[in-house]
């Protein structure tokens, strides 16, 4: 118990598209489940929020396995958004997440403009604290990812989402685009309260024994610490070129990363491979934060937010 | 069906074979929680992904877990690294292990195991006094916990794919001579897909319940990233599980490989 009041004594809290979390790290939609799979370990109000696993309006199977493959400093997946659709989420998932977790955000994908309507009606009328749309998945052919790469595309989706929604509106962004700027710039034009990057890159391994790709979907998504720069960076560009929130992700592993990430401009941060290495990786990132703090003397977080000073 | 995550120490460790290695870890909470079939998910130093592993031999007195694996590439090489006092990062145990079954007086249990698919089976012998192991090899030089099982009790028949050592050919041969007594009550087994296939196929020719161990590429373990999927048929539907929480055991009849 007094361990935890003396982890628990600065104030970690960050206030994101309106939303306050307790402490800036979130577990990244697809890497924790809906809350339940870590709690063995810890309880889930030890994070800042998690973002539930992406879901769509209908049940899905997702892609065939192998789904997993390791890369150097990081790992492909292609697991193609399996999940058991809204309606489930809602009525299994969520209340037990909402009553062990903080901030619980839905994670919505879809494929046509009327499904990532249909489900964001559905959460509107939850006590989900804030949804994140999905515009970045790359694992299914139109898991999202053909609304993320145009500015039409994202531009249509969050103005849809928008319109049947009050909830505070994340949009996720994917990384596989020319120039992402333009793509943050459309969401935020049709509403999307906050923005959270970077999606995973597409990636490929082949097993040279067999010639085969190691994904039985042959390309899949890219994450973990080899990404983390190409997330700063974009974090950096699109946070300076909005004027909302914008939650980092993309590599993230230590409290070093989170510093950094926050100082590109990211308000918040997700964590997801990390937690496949280490399941206390998002605890060691919440502690080293507020030794951080302490280190620095910070009264708030937010305080280094967008802080880098570039050449 | 708790789980632990932590740093635990290596008391033995043998390599057994060429490139396969036996470590003995002390982990007195995970021992006694952990159950013949389930897994453990261990970090290997400077690698993105966990190796899940399945466990050989639960020691719940001594507080000790026994696992087995070959050296597949750079990560089971690290592992394989690690001596004696050193502590290995592990979460354990995982999955759901074995159905432990009443067998009535007479009948025997068959546990069949596939290279480095024999590990898991020393767990479930240890459960019966009347045990028949099959376990198959490709050589002789990757034989394998033939003088285990005889330990722990069982009856052992070694196959080797090239007559190196033992009977040659595979594995499904000398089961099916078994199963044709009439005398099985249950089976058991872990292995490569064509094994598992032969397997599963000859418990349903002479009706004995099976139950097999799956193995995927995993990333969480856990349960939570869904990366690990099979197909499984249940309730006349087929369902996508995870081979880590779902699994790893599945009763044949419902697997779809």
């Amino acid at each position: 118990m007094s361990a935890d009041k003396i982890a628990q004594k600065k104030d970690l809290s960050v206030t994101v598209a309106g939303v306050k979390f307790p402490n800036p790290v979130i577990a990244a939609s697809g890497t924790y489940g809906f809350g339940q799979d870590y709690t063995d370990l810890y309880p889930l109000n030890r994070l800042g929020g998690i973002s539930c696993k992406g879901t769509t309006i209908l049940p899905k199977d997702g892609n065939p396995a192998p789904r997993i493959a390791e890369t150097p400093a990081g790992m492909l997946n292609s697991v193609g958004l399996q999940n058991p659709g809204v309606d489930i989420f809602i009525s299994e998932h969520l209340p037990k997440a909402k009553r062990d977790g903080n901030v619980i955000i839905a994670n919505l994908a879809g494929a046509v403009l009327e499904d990532y309507v249909r489900a964001a009606e559905k959460l509107d009328e939850t006590n989900v604290d804030m949804i994140e749309l999905n515009i970045s998945c790359p694992n299914v052919k139109q898991g999202g990812a053909s609304w993320g790469i145009s500015c039409e595309g994202a531009a249509a989706v969050t103005k849809a989402v928008r319109a049947v929604t009050k909830k505070p509106l994340m949009v996720k962004l994917t990384p596989n685009v020319t120039n992402i700027v333009d793509i943050a710039k459309a969401a935020e034009a049709e509403g999307a309260d906050c923005l959270s990057l970077i999606n995973t890159l597409l990636g490929m391994r082949i097993d040279i024994k067999t010639r085969r790709p190691i994904l039985k979907n042959n390309v899949g998504g890219f994450s973990g610490p080899a990404v983390f720069p190409v997330a700063v960076r974009m974090v950096w560009q699109v946070a300076n070129a909005v004027n909302i929130d914008v939650v980092g992700m993309g590599g993230i592993s230590t409290a070093e990363d989170a510093v950094e990430m926050m100082m590109a401009g990211a308000k918040a941060i997700q964590m997801g491979t990390a937690i496949f290495t280490d399941p206390y990786s998002p605890l060691k990132v919440i502690d080293g934060l507020e030794k951080y703090m302490t280190n620095n003397s910070l009264e708030t977080l937010e305080e280094i937010v967008g802080t880098v000073q570039p050449w | 069906m708790a789980f632990f995550c932590g740093k635990y120490e290596i008391l033995e460790r043998e390599e057994i074979a060429r490139d396969i290695f036996s470590y003995v870890i002390k982990c007195p909470e995970a021992a006694e929680a952990a159950k013949a079939g389930q897994f453990v998910h261990i970090k290997a130093e400077g690698y993105t992904l966990r190796r899940p592993i399945s466990i050989c031999e639960i020691n719940k007195e001594k507080g000790t877990v026994r696992i087995v694996f070959e050296v597949r590439g750079g990560g089971t090489d690290k592992i394989s690294r690690l001596s004696v006092g050193d502590y290995m990062d592990i979460i354990l145990p995982l999955g759901n292990g074995f159905t432990v079954k009443n067998i009535p007086e007479g009948k025997n249990v068959v546990v069949v195991g596939g290279g480095i698919g024999v590990p898991p089976m020393c767990g479930i012998a240890a459960h019966y006094k009347n045990v028949k192991a099959i376990i198959g090899f490709r050589s002789k030089d990757k034989v394998i916990l033939e003088e285990d099982l005889e330990r722990i009790g069982a009856d052992v028949t070694v196959c080797t794919d090239d007559g190196s050592y033992g009977e040659k050919g595979v594995v499904s041969l000398p089961l099916e001579r078994l199963l044709e007594k009439g005398e099985t009550a249950a089976i058991y087994a872990c292995g490569p897909t064509p094994m598992l296939k032969a397997v599963i196929a000859a418990a349903k020719k002479y009706n004995v319940p099976c139950q097999v161990s799956l193995e995927e590429r995993m990333a969480c373990g856990v349960g939570a990233c869904v990366g690990c999927a099979c197909r499984i048929k249940r309730d006349g539907k087929e369902l996508v599980l995870r081979v880590c929480k779902d699994g790893p055991v599945f009763n044949a009849e419902e697997v779809v490989l």
